[in-house]
């Protein structure tokens, strides 16, 4: 019988079983931001140890740094600077490598990584923070982990890790103009809910999959953690392979020929068999927006609020408390619905060929009247690529703020949020109750979505302004 | 090293609501050192509290209502602690006084670090979750649920359900022995054999 993609890495990191279908697994990356690689860091020494490798262990600042223009070490949240102070003590402490604030390269651990050539495919790569998944769009076997397992991981080179199920989730199609890789994944939550991936390794497959460029693909594998997924990955391509040469710590010269020639075995044999196999139609798929607190509550941009649906995947009371909560009742057209705020930032969708696309839409154009309109760039080197295209000046010019890198609003981390009960459009991942600062109404949706919403002042179809 | 987990017999707090994230668990206001104490108060924030960063509790949330205030047992919905893979949410619970979670499903990352924190984290079906919460409702006083891990049993009034677990989650659970120092004492040579042979076949990595 032929291996999975997933097979394959496994076996080759494989040390030892541990029985029941738990496994010793080598560990090749170990990924660390401020909230809680820094405390994992500290505990670490705290019991006299260090990182076995600390050459394959790269931290950051993302999650409590203030994004706000002119920034230093300290944060609107009062302890902020704590868990800044304390990350870069630990990571010079055990020598490695931090983006720290003002590093030319700092930025979002998951832009970050594959920016610099950091994850790699065919390798294992864990990080504090459940969208680690997103880096499965490289080919890499990259999965979220809480603290104590980053420990382990930085002290022994390895995990104990429970051998995921697997699961293949072939997209056929393609994308229609003006529907993107975030349009998506909100659509396969939407159809198949946040518990359809549980504790699998899912692979997306097909010809809408090979389609999209790296960046797209790293937005599809990013939701795989609200799937409920262990994590995503696509085999590697030539597209994988021409976006990671000449990175600063991929491979190079004969070492790069040699990678090639290994990670072009990287893809599922042809007779392998997963434990579940999905299809969706790429063809299918319109900008997509949720109406609720679950990234599952996702309709179409034209669609209505649903009624209370029984043989749905909601209970009634989530979907009493979801529409309590958000100020909707079924029946309501999203489209018009009046908003305070419009983010466009995360590892989401914060990456350059993001902020092109938003910035078609809002060039010449003007954010309506009283609304907050914020951008992110995910990294220092998005933020300084985009200033070289003049996209920073449309953004301006538009009347968005323009932020340093960071995660930012996406879950007020730093202390920064939007205010309560006001109706944001956001290109983050996570539409819970107050994730976007308390009573917060956010509306997951692309960051042309954001745009467009933006300038109408209103939840509106980006294809209206396309074209 | 955590506390082992062999058998308890505490009582329950029915929270069954489906998708409980970790946000909800443990709101990032509220992780506010860089520790893994001082979380406890800020569990639940978001519901248990009437004003955000205020402590006057709401008196229509479960674990203000004065039969579960001391809960060491919590029954949960589906996908349970799903979100971020902050290991707070497991630290706030467990310093709360919780010793076992029992849902439908769990997130994978949230499952492990309950693992990792001496929590047992006990999958049962929705109805069988909702006949303990029935049945605590049903009953005038205390209900007191007994967990019996060696046993992978739950009971309550007299009924018993059983429940499986993976044997690895279950030794380390009985034990509480700390992983890392296993790993390091049972697999250093293992995995410096097994990196050596990558580094000679895959050198950049």
């Amino acid at each position: 019988m032929g291996q999975t993609l997933f097979d394959k890495i496994w076996r080759q990191h494989h040390v030892a079983g541990l029985g029941d279908g738990s496994d010793l697994i080598l560990t090749d990356r170990v990924m660390l931001h401020e909230r809680t690689g820094g405390i994992a860091l500290k505990s670490l020494a705290a019991r006299g140890l260090m990182p076995i490798s600390p050459d394959r262990v790269f931290a950051t600042m993302d999650h409590v740094v203030d994004t706000r223009p002119g920034r230093s070490d300290h944060t609107l949240m009062p302890t902020g600077t704590d868990f800044i102070m304390a990350t870069r003590e630990a990571a010079q402490h055990a020598a490695v490598r931090l983006f720290d604030i003002g590093d030319p390269e700092q930025g979002i651990i998951h832009v970050l990584s594959p920016e610099q050539g950091i994850v790699l495919p065919g390798l294992t790569l864990v990080c504090p923070d459940s969208h680690t998944c997103s880096q499965g769009a490289l080919g890499a076997l990259a999965w979220g982990i809480g603290s104590t397992e980053a420990e382990h991981a930085l002290a022994t080179g390895a995990l104990r890790v429970r051998r995921p199920r697997t699961m293949r989730l072939t997209i056929r199609g393609s994308l229609a103009p003006g529907v993107t890789a975030k349009d998506l994944a909100l659509h396969l939550l939407g159809r198949f809910g946040v518990n359809g991936g549980n504790g699998h390794i899912v692979e997306y497959a097909g010809p809408a999959v090979d389609a999209l460029d790296i960046e797209a693909r790293l937005t599809l594998c990013n939701m795989a953690t609200e799937f409920a997924a262990f994590s995503a990955i696509i085999a590697p391509d030539d597209t994988t392979f021409a976006y990671l040469r000449d990175r600063p710590f991929a491979p190079r010269g004969a070492m790069w020929d040699k990678a090639l020639s290994i990670w072009a075995s990287l893809a599922s044999d042809p007779d392998a068999v997963f434990d579940i196999e999905l299809t969706a139609d790429a063809g299918e798929v319109e900008p997509m927006v949720t109406w609720g607190n679950s990234p599952q509550q996702t309709i179409p941009i034209g669609g209505r609020v649903p009624a209370f649906d029984t043989g749905g995947r909601d209970t009634r009371e989530a979907y009493d408390r979801a529409l309590q909560y958000m100020g909707l009742e079924p029946g309501r057209m999203l489209a018009g619905l009046p908003i305070d705020g419009a983010f466009i930032g995360s590892c989401t969708n914060s990456r350059i060929s993001d902020l092109r696309r938003a910035a078609a839409l809002l060039k010449d154009r003007r954010v309506a009247m009283g609304i907050r309109a914020i951008c992110v760039p995910g990294s220092t080197p998005v933020k300084r690529q985009a200033e070289s295209e003049g996209i920073d000046r449309v953004f301006l010019d538009a009347g968005f703020e323009w932020r340093e890198a960071g995660c930012s609003m996406c879950f007020y981390s730093g202390g920064e949020s939007f205010g309560p009960r006001e109706r944001v459009v956001t290109s983050t991942n996570r539409n819970f109750e107050s994730r976007q600062g308390p009573e917060v109404r956010s509306h997951l949706a692309s960051p042309e979505t954001v745009a467009a919403s933006a300038v109408a002042g209103r939840i509106a179809d980006p294809r209206a302004l396309a074209g | 090293m955590s506390q082992p987990f062999t058998r308890l017999t505490a009582i329950a707090a029915p929270l069954l609501r489906d998708n409980i994230d970790t946000d909800a668990i443990i709101p990032s206001r509220e992780m506010k050192t860089v520790s893994k104490t001082g979380l406890a108060g800020g569990l639940f924030a978001g519901w248990r509290y009437l004003e955000i960063g205020e402590r006057n509790p709401d008196p229509s949330f479960v674990l203000n209502d004065p039969r579960f205030t001391n809960a060491q047992v919590l029954l949960g919905g589906a996908n349970f602690g799903c979100g971020s893979s902050r290991e707070h949410a497991v630290w706030a619970l467990a310093e709360y006084g919780f010793r076992t979670i029992l849902a439908s499903s769990f997130n994978p990352i949230f499952r492990n670090n309950c693992v990792a924190n001496g929590i047992l984290p006990i999958i049962l079906g929705a109805r069988e979750i909702a006949s303990i919460a029935s049945a605590i409702e049903a009953t005038p006083g205390d209900l007191p649920v007994t967990v019996d891990l060696e046993l992978q049993q739950v009971q309550f009034a007299d009924h018993v359900l059983e429940f499986s677990i993976d044997s690895q989650s279950k030794t380390i659970l009985l034990s509480g022995l700390d992983v890392i120092d296993l790993t390091l004492r049972d697999y250093t040579r293992q995995i410096a054999r097994k990196r050596a042979a990558q580094w000679l076949a895959q050198p950049w990595i």
